[in-house]
Formats: structure tokens, C-alpha cells, sequence
């Protein structure tokens, strides 16, 4: 019996040791988490004033003293003007698309296809979809514009849009279609005016999330929109965004443009932040009721 | 029925219902949009292919095995940066892997469920976070304090010359393959740990409980029992992580020191595909430059494809939504 109750505690003690590293590695994340946090606050936090939202890139000042450092004004109008046409594009054809996939021809062979090729698409490289806008949008007609940096992300959050509309939709009871059709309803009003309509708050969660992926996304605007010192609201020419700055600036060596890198970045990151956050609130208020 | 029907002229009016001419035009719409996302997919590779092609026709495999990467003299080969790609995704795999079932086991099995939401939600944030901030994070807070807390003192004990000695060689500013690869599991973590979490709750709780009322203790139950349930799923989630590190940019442009030579040691600077491609693309000097930077965009689509592909191959034969 003392062999056995050997046998019993040592595999009490191996299981002691699992159920912590579990919880170290859970801490790790969590850690890394709030570092991350706190040092986005530490160093951002300086940078933010209203010179920051109300004049735009500049060079650096290097010693001078007296000059005032620029802003982000361009950035943030050019990444909320990119932003808002990549999300018209992406959730115009996410959607639809999300539809096809689960009222139409998601059981098809073709179906399973572009369902595939969709979650290929969702963690592609950015970087590529990037340099497949610039041969289809930069090259042939001469020139970067906000118009390709808005393709370019549009591109990205088409797929999440996708996936989440598909996923909404086919938890929608199918007893609201057979009501709908019952009635004689055409089948693209019972998708538009009954299954969309219930899967609202889904919906809006998919687009969230979309947003959220996207807004951040620096690589594909590189060889797109490129950046532009200057206050544009022209989007057939080169468009500063927030990433792009701030790629910019921060590998500089003049500590003025490195603080209004960490601001931007504070701030691009609270609103990707918040809006995940936002979106997950959404997300789980249908379950509950 | 008599009192619930209007009455009989009501029915005189046209036996399709209004609207229903829009039904192929709504449909056709949404299968366009869904072809639209197989477009991008097919012109992605197209568009790389293309480009691509004068430099696979003038350096043919020497583009894969060279490690000379010139644009002065327009001789490009791409064995450091793939080789730098392969390297830090791999290393980053490794040491997410760990943490990303360590994290899912403990949602899943031992954490109590008040608290269970809360975690998974904020390591789920941790996926939010841009790539760039990862990068600023990396290249101002963490690489300093590796270089000065970690990679000297590792130098300083190990003698050069020896085998440990090599591996641990590099100039200790912390811009380096393995800071490198920190980061990127740092990014890929949350993702994984998503995966493996959904993946352990499709375990059916009777196989669990069966486990526990022969007396297994959590462990044995995980590793004997949720794991090989979930095996097919486990390596979908790796390839998963492994597509995403593969492909990351900005946080390793920032970090990795971006220098083409062949990578000596884990802290000596390289760099990778994406961040080459990131550095260069919009400053290429010449036709060959941008054609050498497509087709290595080429190489990258296709080696994370092929790990994409076989991860949501696993991970659908998983059942897994």
C-alpha cells in the first residue's frame, strides 16, 4: 500500500505543477497585456495635446526650442477618409457575400470553395495584399492615392465581414424564413427584410471586428496611399494615415517625432481597443435575452 | 379559413408575388460577391507571379540558394530572408505553443467561470493591438531591456568559440532574430489560445467525466483524453500560428535589424521576407529590384498558403466552426 500511496501522491504533485504552469502561462499573457499597456500610457500619454488633432506632419525641429513639433491632423483625416471607404466596400461585399455562403450556395461545391479560400484570405499577409493593390491600382495608373490604400484595406476586412455574416446568419432560426416564405415573400425579402433584420446586432459586431482589424493595418498602406505631409482631402492622390506616420517617425532619431509616433499610437490603439470591445458587448446581448 | 381570408377578388391579382422578378438579381449579386473574394485570392498570386517573373527567369534557383542580396550590382538571391522567415516562425511557434495550451487548459479546466470571461477577453485584446505597436513596444522597451538584462550577461558567461558561444553571438543592441521572434509569439499567442479553446470545449464533457470518475487527476484527463481527442484540431492550430508569424510585417521591421546576410547565430540581426518587402518596395531603384521584391512576395504567398490550407483542412475535418 505504501507504493501505491506513492504512486497517488506523486501524480497529485505532477498535477499541482500542470494546473501552475497553466496558470503562469495564462499570467504571461495577461502580463504582456498590461506591459504593453502601460508603456503605450507612459510614453504617449506626454504627446497628447491639442497640437496633436490640429496641425499636421512636419519635419523635425532638431535643437530648436522655440519651434512648435507638427501634428497628426492629415493622418487622422486621411486614415478616418481610407477607413470609411474601406468599410462601405468591404461591408458591401462581405455581406453579400456572408449571404451567398449561408442562403444561397454555401453547400455547393463552389461554395465550400470560396469558403475556404475566404479563411485562407482572413490570415493572409497583409503586406502582400498590399503589393497585389499596388500592381492593380499604382502602377498601371501612374500613381499612389488614398483610392488604393482604401482598396488595399478594404481587401483585409472583406474576409472577416464574410465570416461573420455567414456565421450570423445561419444561427438565425429557419422557422423566420419558412414564416416569411409562407407568405409568399420573395426569397431576396425574406434575406433583406427578415433574416438581415434579425441578425442586426450580429451584424454590426462583424463590421466592428472588421474595423478593428483594419484600422491598425499599416503594411498594405505602404505602396498604396504612401503618406503625404500635407493636409489632403483629394483621395486620387498619396494619403497620410495614422500607421504610416507613425512607421515613419518612429524609426527616426529626433525625439520630438518619436513622442508624436507614441501619441498617435496611444490613440490609434485605444480606439481599436475600444472598438473590440464594443463590438464583444454587442456580440453577447442577443444570447442573454 | 372563411373569416380569416379576405375576399376572392383579392386573389385576381398576379400570381407571382411582387418583387419576386429581383430574386436571380439578388442572388446573382451575392454569388458576384462571393466570386469578388476569390478574385482578390487569384489575383494576389496572379498579380506576384507577373511580377515576379523577370527575376525567377534571370536568377532561376540561384534566387533560392544565394545569400547575395545587392541592388547595386542587380544581383538578388533570397536565402537570408527566407531562411529569416522559416527561423523566427519557427522559434516564435515554439514558444507560443506552450503558453497557448497552458492558457487555453486553464479557461477551460481550472479556472473559475467568473473569471474564465474576463481572461479570454483580454487575451483576446491582446490580438487587437496593432502590429506597429508591437513593433514601437519591441524595438523601445523590450529590445533595450533584453539586450542589457539578458543577451550581455549570456555573452559575457559564454566564451567564444564554443557551441553555446556561437548560438548566443550578435552585437548586443537587441535588435535580433530572437527578440524577433518574442514578439511575434507575443502576437500569435492570443490567436492560438483563441483556437485551442474552442477546440477543448468541443471535447463531449461525458469523455471528461468518464476520465474523472476513473480517478484521473486534470492532467491525466488533459493529456490522456482532451488532447487526443483533439489531435487533428492541435495541428491545425499550429499551422495557423505558424501562417500568421510567417506573414507578420511591421513588429519584425522594427525589430529584426534588417540585414540580408544569412542569420549566424539566434542574435544576430536578419531579416524576413515581409519586412524586406516592407523596407524596399516603395524605394526599389530599378525594374529588377521591384521584380527580385514580387517574386520573394511570391515565395512568401506560397508557403503560407500551403500552411493555411492545411490548417483549416485539419481544423474543418475538426469540426471545428
Amino acid at each position: 500500500m505504501t507504493k501505491n500511496s506513492g504512486r497517488v501522491a506523486r501524480r497529485k504533485v505532477y498535477n499541482v505543477v500542470f494546473v501552475a504552469c497553466c496558470g503562469v502561462a495564462t499570467i504571461i499573457a495577461i502580463g504582456a497585456l498590461v506591459l504593453i499597456l502601460i508603456s503605450l500610457l507612459q510614453k504617449g500619454v506626454p504627446g497628447l495635446d491639442a497640437n496633436l488633432f490640429l496641425s499636421d506632419t512636419k519635419s523635425s525641429c532638431g535643437d530648436d526650442t522655440s519651434c512648435v513639433p507638427g501634428g497628426l491632423r492629415n493622418a487622422f483625416v486621411g486614415s478616418a477618409m481610407m477607413l470609411a471607404a474601406a468599410m462601405l466596400m468591404s461591408i458591401s461585399v462581405g455581406m453579400l457575400a456572408g449571404t451567398w455562403l449561408s442562403e444561397y450556395g454555401g453547400e455547393t461545391r463552389y461554395g465550400h470553395l470560396i469558403r475556404f479560400l475566404n479563411d485562407v484570405l482572413l490570415s493572409a499577409p497583409s503586406i502582400l495584399v498590399g503589393v497585389a493593390v499596388w500592381e492593380l491600382l499604382v502602377k498601371p495608373f501612374g500613381g499612389f492615392s488614398g483610392w488604393a490604400g482604401a482598396v488595399a484595406l478594404a481587401a483585409l476586412a472583406a474576409p472577416v465581414v464574410t465570416r461573420t455574416t455567414e456565421d450570423i446568419l445561419a444561427m438565425q432560426a429557419s422557422s423566420l424564413r419558412e414564416a416569411g416564405s409562407a407568405l409568399g415573400t420573395p426569397k431576396w425579402q425574406v434575406v433583406r427584410k427578415i433574416v438581415w433584420r434579425a441578425a442586426g446586432g450580429g451584424l454590426l459586431t462583424g463590421a466592428l471586428l472588421a474595423f478593428a482589424r483594419i484600422s491598425g493595418e499599416t503594411a498594405p498602406l505602404l505602396f498604396t496611399a504612401l503618406g503625404n505631409n500635407f493636409f489632403s482631402l483629394d483621395m486620387n492622390h498619396p494619403m497620410a494615415s495614422v500607421p504610416a506616420v507613425i512607421f515613419n517617425d518612429a524609426e527616426n532619431a529626433f525625439p520630438d517625432l518619436v513622442q508624436i509616433a507614441w501619441a498617435g499610437a496611444l490613440v490609434m490603439s485605444l480606439v481599436v481597443l475600444a472598438v473590440n470591445v464594443i463590438g464583444r458587448i454587442l456580440a453577447r446581448e442577443p444570447r442573454r435575452s | 379559413m372563411a373569416e380569416l381570408s379576405p375576399s376572392a377578388a383579392a386573389f385576381k391579382g398576379p400570381r407571382i408575388p411582387r418583387g419576386a422578378i429581383f430574386d436571380p438579381w439578388f442572388r446573382w449579386l451575392c454569388a458576384s460577391a462571393a466570386t469578388l473574394l476569390l478574385a482578390s485570392l487569384g489575383w494576389i498570386m496572379v498579380s506576384l507571379f507577373i511580377g515576379g517573373l523577370p527575376a525567377f527567369r534571370k536568377f532561376g534557383f540561384h534566387f533560392i540558394t544565394s545569400v547575395t542580396w545587392n541592388p547595386v550590382t542587380e544581383d538578388y538571391g533570397a536565402a537570408g530572408p527566407i531562411v529569416g522567415t522559416l527561423v523566427t516562425g519557427a522559434l516564435s511557434l515554439a514558444m507560443a505553443l506552450p503558453l497557448a495550451m497552458g492558457i487555453a487548459v486553464f479557461l477551460v479546466e481550472f479556472c473559475p467561470k467568473i473569471i474564465a470571461r474576463p481572461i479570454a477577453v483580454a487575451v483576446e485584446l491582446l490580438a487587437g493591438i496593432p502590429s506597429i505597436v508591437y513593433g514601437m513596444w519591441g524595438l523601445f522597451v523590450f529590445a533595450p531591456f533584453f539586450a542589457l538584462h539578458v543577451q550581455t550577461p549570456l555573452m559575457m558567461a559564454l566564451p567564444a568559440g564554443t557551441f553555446w558561444g556561437d548560438i548566443f553571438q550578435g552585437i548586443p543592441n537587441g535588435a535580433n532574430i530572437f527578440t524577433a521572434s518574442v514578439i511575434l509569439a507575443i502576437m500569435i499567442l492570443p490567436y492560438m489560445a483563441a483556437v485551442f479553446r474552442e477546440l477543448f470545449l468541443t471535447v463531449p464533457p461525458q469523455l471528461r467525466e468518464s476520465a474523472f470518475a476513473l480517478g484521473s487527476t486534470p492532467l491525466e484527463t488533459v493529456t490522456k483524453v482532451v488532447m487526443p481527442f483533439v489531435s487533428r484540431g492541435t495541428i491545425g492550430v499550429i499551422m495557423l500560428g505558424l501562417g500568421r508569424a510567417l506573414g507578420e510585417t511591421m513588429a519584425v521591421t522594427f525589430i529584426i535589424g534588417n540585414t540580408h546576410a544569412f542569420p549566424k547565430s539566434l542574435f544576430d540581426s536578419g531579416s524576413t521576407i515581409a519586412s524586406t518587402i516592407a523596407n524596399e518596395f516603395a524605394e526599389a531603384t530599378s525594374e529588377m529590384h521591384t521584380s527580385a521584391l514580387l517574386a520573394l512576395g511570391l515565395v512568401l504567398f506560397v508557403i503560407t498558403f500551403t500552411v493555411l490550407a492545411i490548417a483549416r483542412g485539419l481544423l474543418s475535418s475538426q469540426r471545428y466552426q
